[in-house]
């Protein structure tokens, strides 16, 4: 069974976002695979380990995301794709296009993705690359069985369990507690410094500009404003009532 | 290899090293990342869940999690792959090391398990010894010890009384004696014991727990790093096959000694690891803990100890990757070491910077948990909170691989030793730095260190004007001085420290970005702090050696030297502690 494995290279949870001219700072900040990537990393390498087949992973991403390639490979994925050109990330369409056309190179079975990446936050590439290639999807999956070219997935439906079979091929994307992700060991480190990363440009894929052309941009980037203490209203009932609709409706406005 | 001046181990003392050559943190690779990353996650999951477990001494526990590090590598770095280990670089060892430290004590079980107890067989095995033991020390199937202290003989090493017989049969030494303190006594399999052939020959041999005659005493009961056994090994006509002798006979004190400067180079690197982890408990604290109405955090005394405490830690980091560095560039060299003795012969070459980092290292982690639990107040006395396991844990590392004291003292006769043999022009150095008392006092250098660089230019300086002076003075009769050298030692080590911080922040300032102003703040204040340690050092040590006219024409050059302009070290605590308490800890 061949899977692929979109990843995608992601600040560490536990940094701090520092906004200069509405530009997020990058440097000395720690990246990390995308949490809900490791376990869709994580899955891929099982079902091979358990069925055979190969681990391919991509990441449509700036240079840095090599590091999430390697951490992939260290954990035992088999091949990896970067494709660093900057016109292929300007937006969630784009990004499901370019993947896309990686997906077609090769005949997969399964193509596993996170949930959703905790930087954007948009959910939408998976999705997307599963109606550009026309395959079935399920999301949020805490729990795979494939067998005889079907999958079974148990899915987190918003605290329910659904349960979802699907033909191969398929596209999933994982949920928290779909398993428990394995940390690199040196030796897998020192093999996976040895494979090559294949880089490719857009060309490479047959992709023309035109082809990931945003739908959407990004007007301004800003940080939340910087939470306010609780504030506890006191006298009668009355009064704190009174005083509440003013603060809903005129300090807060969110009632008008 | 051709050797620019500067890259002698010792040479920091007389040459400058370009800001670019030096290694710095900032230069790890991907790969060196990743494995920092392997390493922190198996502390993360597999060691930090069991941590209280582990104090209470449950070697089973212990064994299994060093088993678990043997699947993931983490027991194979330095061992070559021809023996089942990964042949990696000092820096990707000292990573690994780094990472462990935040594990507690179990850091112990591993360090000496992969450092003094593997790396003699490594460095110093026959192809046998090598191809029998280190697959499974690599692995994770044995584990190993090191056995060179006993009651009588601590500091003073190589007056062992443990003794080796051949016996008739010529086929066994018989070993008698007992060891003290064994770290990894209560498990290890292996151990590297030294014993002295019909009392004379001192020698180390390969002892298998299960040869007849080994027995280990009881747990000590310490003060700190209890999650690391420590037990007396007892010797009673134990045979040992003669294929065990590791090394030549009479030669074990050349193993000893580079095993030091390993177990020194790496204890250095684990307090690195400890000093951030006392950072972050001090940095989580502080801004929890409110009073008068405010996170403590918020109060300029608190920001003054966080910033001490980073900047200890930056120190003590740029000097141990500096010198693993140093050690890495000359094992790669003319294609690398013949063997493990010639790249024990290498790592040698910075003996001297294993022994400075130990010291520095020791001292640094010592204030920093120290003031951790300042920062805790009486919450900190309590075992509920982890520095309150920090402080007790740190204390040794004062004590063993050579106790402060007397790496104080070998580092004046190691560059004495050095000069001597021709392989540093120290000497020449100190009548240099002589004719220049009629000089005026140093010019400001260039760039944006100027002022930071003639500082550290004096310190070399002083060094050079005292320790010649001692030289003149003393003599051979010097050795009795040990005030004097130990004020050398200091001197030395300073310099190698501030150094070591301004080289990296120079480094930092050509890529730019915040970091760099974060590590210039750092340098800038520690520079100063520094050289004022130097000052009063040197200044101490000349009133310790001449008196009269001779004294006060001593003090008009030293005065002459040492002034400086002083920096609003106030100010520029408040921000290294803004921004170390932005990051939520440590970073540089
Ligand atoms: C927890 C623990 C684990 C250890 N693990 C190991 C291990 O795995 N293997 C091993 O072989 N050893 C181990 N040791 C032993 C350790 O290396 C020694 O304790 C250390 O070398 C000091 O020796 P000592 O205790 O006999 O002190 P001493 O040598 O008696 O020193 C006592 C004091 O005198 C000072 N002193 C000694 N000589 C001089 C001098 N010439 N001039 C000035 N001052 C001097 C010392 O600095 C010290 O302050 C361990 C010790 C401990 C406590």
């Amino acid at each position: 069974m061949n899977i692929l494995v979109c990843v995608k290279q992601t600040f560490d949870t536990e940094e701090r976002i520092v906004i200069e001219d509405g530009i997020i700072q990058e440097e000395g900040v720690r990246f990390v695979v995308n949490p809900y990537d490791e376990y869709a990393i994580e899955e891929a390498i099982r079902l091979k380990e358990a069925h055979g087949g190969e681990v391919t992973v991509v990441s449509v991403g700036p240079e840095r995301a090599e590091e999430a390639l390697r951490t992939a490979l260290a954990m035992g994925a088999d091949e990896a794709i970067l494709v660093d050109d900057p016109r292929a990330r300007a937006d969630e369409a784009a990004v499901a296009t370019v993947l896309a056309a990686v997906a077609r190179q090769k005949p997969y079975d399964l193509i596993l993705a996170g949930n959703y990446a905790v930087d954007d936050g948009s959910g939408q590439v998976a999705i997307r690359l599963a109606e550009l290639l026309g395959w079935p999807y399920v999301a949020t999956v805490i729990r795979l069985m494939v067998a005889d070219g079907r999958a079974t997935a148990h899915r987190d439906a918003e605290g329910d369990i659904e349960v979802v079979a699907a033909p191969l091929p398929l596209v999933i994307t994982a949920q928290q507690g779909l398993n428990e992700p394995r940390y690199p060991s040196l030796l897998g480190i020192r093999r996976a410094a040895k494979k090559p990363i294949a880089r490719l440009r857009l060309s490479d894929l047959g992709l023309a500009a035109t082809d990931v052309a945003p739908y959407t941009e990004v007007v301004a980037t800003f940080a939340p404003p910087a939470k306010q203490p609780g504030r506890i209203l006191s006298g009668t009932l009355d009064e704190q009532v009174a005083a509440l609709v003013d603060a809903l409706c005129r300090v807060e406005r969110v009632v008008s | 290899m051709e050797r620019a001046p500067w890259m002698r181990g010792g040479a920091f003392l007389i040459a400058d090293t370009p800001a670019e050559a030096v290694f710095t943190p900032e230069d790890f690779t991907a790969e060196h990342r990743l494995i920092h990353e392997a390493a922190r996650s198996f502390v993360e999951r597999e060691v930090r869940p069991h941590l209280a477990a582990l104090e209470r001494q449950d070697w089973d526990l212990t064994v299994r999690l060093l088993r678990k590090a043997g699947q993931q590598g983490l027991l194979a770095a330095e061992v070559p792959e021809a023996y089942g280990g990964l042949g990696l670089d000092k820096v990707s060892a000292a990573l690994i090391s780094e990472a462990l430290a935040q594990g507690g004590s179990f850091a112990l079980s591993h360090g000496a398990h992969v450092g003094i107890g593997t790396l003699p067989i490594v460095f110093f095995g026959s192809e046998d010894q090598k191809t029998r033991y280190l697959p499974a020390l690599a692995a994770g199937d044995k584990f190993a010890a090191y056995a060179l202290t006993e009651p009588e003989s601590g500091s003073d090493a190589l007056s062992a009384r443990t003794t080796a017989r051949l016996a008739p049969d010529g086929r066994h030494y018989i070993l008698n004696g007992s060891k003290q303190f064994i770290t990894n006594a209560a498990f290890a399999d292996v151990f590297i014991v030294y014993a002295k052939i019909d009392g004379e020959r001192f020698s180390a041999f390969i002892v298998e727990r299960d040869f007849p005659g080994v027995a280990t005493g009881p747990e000590e009961h310490k003060m700190g790093i209890k999650a690391s056994s420590t037990r007396p090994l007892i010797l009673q006509d134990v045979p040992v096959p003669v294929e065990n002798l590791l090394g030549e006979p009479g030669r074990g004190h050349v193993i000893a000694f580079n095993i030091l400067n390993i177990g020194r180079h790496k204890l250095a690197v684990g307090c690195v690891g400890g000093m951030k982890e006392a950072i972050a408990e001090a940095v989580r604290y502080a801004q929890t803990r409110r009073q008068f109405g405010r996170a403590i955090a918020e109060f300029p005394l608190i920001q003054q100890k966080l910033a001490d405490m980073a900047i200890r830690a930056f120190v003590t980091e740029s000097m141990c990757y500096r010198t693993t560095g140093d050690i890495d560039r000359e094992l790669s060299a003319d294609g690398g070491p013949a063997d493990g003795r010639d790249a024990a012969r290498r790592i040698a070459e910075y003996a001297l910077e294993c022994s400075i980092n130990k010291v520095y290292a020791s001292e640094a982690l010592g204030f920093v948990v120290d003031e951790a639990v300042q920062i805790h107040g009486g919450y900190g006395y309590i075992e509920d909170y982890p520095v309150e396991r920090m402080y007790r844990d740190a204390r040794i590392n004062r004590i063993f691989e050579g106790t402060n004291e007397i790496n104080r003292l070998l580092i004046p006769e190691m560059l004495l030793r050095r000069a001597m043999k021709g392989e540093l022009p120290l000497l020449q150095a100190a009548k240099d730095v002589e004719r220049e008392v009629f000089n005026p006092s140093p010019d400001e250098a260039q760039g944006v260190f100027a002022a930071e660089r003639r500082l550290l230019t004096v310190g070399k300086r002083l060094f050079l004007y005292t320790g010649g002076l001692a030289v003149q003075r003393f003599g051979q009769a010097l050795e009795g001085e040990q005030e004097i050298l130990a004020a050398l030692a200091d001197l030395a080590i300073e310099v190698y420290a501030a150094e070591s911080a301004l080289l990296r922040a120079e480094k930092a300032a050509e890529r730019g970005g915040g970091r760099a102003e974060h590590q210039a703040d750092m340098v800038r204040v520690y520079v100063r702090e520094a050289f004022d340690r130097i000052a009063a050092r040197s200044r101490d040590a000349l009133a310790a050696m001449e008196e009269g006219d001779a004294l006060r024409t001593h003090l008009a050059v030293w005065r002459k030297w040492t002034r400086y302009e002083p920096v609003n070290g106030k100010r520029m605590k408040r921000e290294i502690a803004g921004r170390i308490l932005a990051a939520g800890g440590y970073f540089a």
